[in-house]
């Protein structure tokens, strides 16, 4: 009886430890994406979009706003890869500015770049992983044809 | 022991003429050439400073201005076009912060010249201006041939080219050019640098206490 106690003592011990090895490794690999995505950020998207994510006036819309972020999570890819024209409204605001297509950034970089603006600027979106960016761009190539 | 003190007024000396030194006066940039002139009789040798040539252009509400635009104050050029993906967003969010300072202040005017002759239209440059937040008619973006434009880049000291590899197709430098109330250029400041915009806004409040 006390033998069977400790068993399942020892079990539940060893599934928390790999469940928070898992969300260690998970945090880590969040990290990774981010730090690269910041040099990308640089590069690519900080020109227009600041420092500090906040954009410029009613020219370039910032990146603050979770809840743009958030419900249109499926189609960032998209408009990473392939740019943006018409309005779209942020922040309460509307914006109608022709953002470039980056048609050189590889599904890995988008990754990245949106792992990096996902959990910066105040957002808390978590990981985009490869997978999730390759689903995503294969949507948008379908809706396109 | 009795040297401390004469080293200590020496080096206050020489700190307080380094501090007079940078409160004097801003120089004036580019092309010089002495001009020997005879005035009731005497020989007299003057310095011609390299200024802005007289100019004409077309401003975002359609309006043709010129150099008298900028006749009673001071003002800060650039070169940029609206769709330029890479300096240009950069240089104006700096440039917006002096606008934002001396809104109002019509000692201190602003002065955009596009260099994307075919597509920035007076209606194109409205458009941004209002966007960027330009309220009032303190900071003026201007289009013109391609002549115009790119020959006044030359007397502003600013590179300008028409150029397919670049991003935008237009190739040019982020500078932002101080220019007096006699049109001579005061200063240069890369328009991407934290460090020079602050400089700037050092070297602006030098340059409106000359006429003070």
């Amino acid at each position: 009886m006390r033998n069977h106690y400790l068993y399942t003592c020892a079990a539940l011990l060893s599934l928390y430890l790999v469940f928070h090895s898992c969300q260690h490794e998970q945090a880590i690999r969040t990290a990774q994406y981010a730090v690269n995505g910041q040099k990308l950020y640089v590069a690519n998207c900080q020109n227009c979009h600041g420092t500090k994510g906040e954009g410029l006036g009613g020219l370039y819309p910032p990146l603050t706003d979770s809840l743009f972020l958030n419900t249109h999570r499926e189609q960032l890819a998209c408009m990473v890869k392939n740019g943006l024209s018409g309005p779209i409204e942020v922040n309460g605001q509307v914006f109608d500015t022709e953002m470039p297509a980056n048609p050189a950034l590889a599904p890995i970089e988008i990754a990245y770049l949106l792992t990096y603006i996902g959990n910066s600027f105040g957002n808390t979106m978590g990981i985009f992983s490869l997978e999730e960016i390759q689903a995503a761009l294969a949507a948008c190539e379908a809706d396109n044809r | 022991m009795r040297i401390a003190p004469l080293v200590g007024a020496c080096l206050l000396g020489l700190m307080a003429g380094c501090k007079q030194k940078s409160h004097n006066s801003l120089p004036i940039l580019g092309h010089r050439e002495p001009v020997t002139k005879v005035i009731d009789g005497n020989t007299v040798t003057d310095t011609l400073y390299h200024s802005i040539p007289d100019f004409q252009l077309l401003n975002q509400d359609s309006v043709l201005i010129d150099n008298h635009t900028f006749d009673n104050g001071v003002y800060i050029a650039n070169f940029f076009f609206t769709h330029c993906p890479s300096i240009c967003p950069i240089m104006q969010r700096n440039l917006l912060k002096v606008y934002e300072k001396y809104k109002g202040d019509e000692r201190v005017r602003f002065l955009s010249h596009s260099i994307d002759f075919r597509h920035d239209s007076p209606a194109v440059l409205k458009t941004y201006a209002e966007k960027l937040g330009v309220t009032n008619d303190q900071w003026q973006f201007v289009t013109g041939s391609k002549a115009d434009i790119y020959n006044l880049s030359d007397s502003y000291m600013v590179y300008t080219k028409e150029d397919s590899s670049a991003p935008g197709g237009y190739d040019h430098s982020g500078h932002f050019l101080l220019v007096d109330q006699d049109k001579h250029i005061r200063g240069a400041y890369d328009g991407t640098d934290d460090t020079q915009i602050q400089l700037l806004f050092d070297d602006l409040e030098i340059l409106l206490k000359e006429y003070e």
